[in-house]
């Protein structure tokens, strides 16, 4: 690995200080992705600015009022087990326990993940499902951002430098609900997702569907028709409302780990079984 | 700008203090500063699980962990699970059901599967299987060490001192190495290792 110093502030101010200053710095939080790009050379900062000393920057999770608020040091474990992530936010505790492996999500944050913004990041679609926010605290001030707006493009997001995030807020569901995560791999056990996806269905028949790994930032798309859900509407209407939905894909031809036709075949047959188990989960059946 | 940093770390329960690179990961400083070679160095981008230890009560990959960032922390290592010569259930365990083949993956299977058993008293095989699918094991000896860990599990590991003595010193009867054992032969393909 390349030599940088190492800088772990007690403050947030002394944080942005750090990350905005003269130096190229980076800001590690879990640091699973980020030692990898140190020693590869990919990321090759001055200064290495470590959040785990900032007590503002919580560990925990909470609710606040009509939101869940994911503190920015929460690990992907503590996510997966969490009984009122269970419970409201189902999909992001399935997308949160499938991230690589018991020792990656001891370590490795929910914000990390964010911040990464690889395009095939399983927590992304949950989160996009879920409507959640962003809470940004830079040299300029505090901040929310939708996690829509968050993704610009493979590992590029709307912070600017010396903005960090704090914490991830997700309004509690209004009304029934329904949310499933799934994912394809190339095996079973710890590998990234070829494709990644989430539905929420509610119940008046709205449904958000997002999905990544098929293209260069993860999408966000709804149909408020209710056709998906409608029993009575046709296969073919039904159909074609997923078609509609799915057409934002767009898997690059030099992407890794399948090719792109599979990865749309791949989409079409999760969104349809993400669907069918978010309306059951809705309806309280097992799913 | 890149000084050696000062940490002071709990390993295997005696205080240690050592002025690290700050671009040292956790891994080199057990190995190369402290002595401590049983955590293997591998794939390096958090894998493989060789490297696998306890940080504050959880497992991780110490390849993935600046040895600054343990800074305060208390590890525990391979070499911190016997006490006194005598090794923990699931150590024996390891040794009964032959869950060493070549032995490099091991001290990071044991590091997990103790992990595991601190917080999954009665672990299911699919708990088994998630808890060591960080842990790769070219020998693919998957089968045994999953067994191991079941075994382990049911003689009542997470007390960790179960285990008789290496020294020779025996405090009872030991128990027959194939006790418990199921037929390996009786166990459907589909439920092996996903590995």
């Amino acid at each position: 690995m390349r030599p940088f110093s190492y800088e772990r502030p007690r403050t947030l101010p002394a944080a942005i200080d750090l990350l905005a200053g003269g130096a190229s710095a980076a800001a590690l939080a879990g640091g699973t992705d980020l030692i990898i790009g140190l020693r590869d050379g990919s990321v090759r900062p001055e200064v290495v600015v470590d959040l785990k000393g900032i007590d503002e920057i919580e560990t925990g999770i909470q609710v606040d009022g009509d939101r869940l608020v994911i503190g920015g040091r929460a690990v992907m474990e503590d996510i997966a087990a969490d009984p009122r992530v269970r419970r409201d936010f189902m999909a992001l505790a399935e997308a949160a326990a499938v991230v690589g492996s018991v020792q990656i999500r001891n370590r490795a944050t929910l914000a990390g993940n964010l911040c990464n913004a690889s395009p095939a990041a399983d927590t992304a679609p949950a989160l996009l499902v879920y409507d959640a926010s962003v809470v940004v605290v830079g040299p300029a001030g505090s901040r929310r951002i939708a996690v829509d707006d968050f993704f610009r493009g493979p590992g590029t997001t709307a912070l600017v430098p010396g903005e960090l995030v704090t914490a991830i807020e997700l309004p509690l569901p209004p009304a029934r609900r329904g949310a499933v995560h799934l994912r394809r791999t190339r095996r079973r056990g710890h590998d990234l997702a070829s494709v990644t996806l989430a539905v929420a269905v509610e119940d008046g028949g709205r449904v958000r569907l997002a999905y990544g790994s098929v293209g260069p930032r993860p999408i966000l798309v709804t149909d408020d028709s209710g056709v998906l859900t409608d029993r009575g509407s046709s296969a073919e209407a039904r159909a074609s409302a997923m078609e509609r939905l799915l057409a934002a894909a767009s898997p690059s031809p030099r992407s890794m780990r399948a090719s792109p036709e599979y990865r749309l075949a791949m989409l079409r047959v999760l969104a349809d079984r993400a669907l069918g188990a978010a309306v059951q989960r809705m309806q309280g059946q097992p799913a | 700008m890149t000084e050696p940093y000062p940490i002071q770390v709990t390993v295997n329960g005696r205080m240690r203090t050592a002025r690290v690179a700050p671009h040292h990961t956790l891994l080199e400083v057990l190995r190369d500063d402290l002595g401590l070679t049983g955590s293997k160095e591998c794939c390096l981008v958090g894998e493989c699980g060789a490297c696998t230890v306890m940080l504050d009560g959880r497992s991780v990959d110490s390849c993935l962990v600046l040895a600054a960032e343990a800074d305060g922390g208390e590890v525990l290592t391979v070499e911190g699970l016997a006490a006194d010569g005598r090794l923990t259930a699931l150590q024996e365990a390891f040794l009964e059901y032959g869950a060493a083949q070549c032995g490099f993956c091991i001290p990071g299977q044991l590091l997990s599967a103790h992990a595991l058993l601190t917080t999954h008293e009665h672990p299911t095989r699919a708990d088994v299987e998630e808890g060591l699918a960080g842990n790769l094991c070219r020998c693919a000896g998957y089968q045994q060490i999953i067994e191991a860990v079941l075994a382990a599990a049911g003689a009542g590991a997470a007390g960790g001192t179960e285990g008789r003595r290496r020294d020779g010193a025996q405090d009872g009867p030991v128990p027959s190495a194939h006790s418990d054992r199921p037929d390996p032969a009786a166990t459907p393909d589909a439920q092996v290792a996903p590995q």
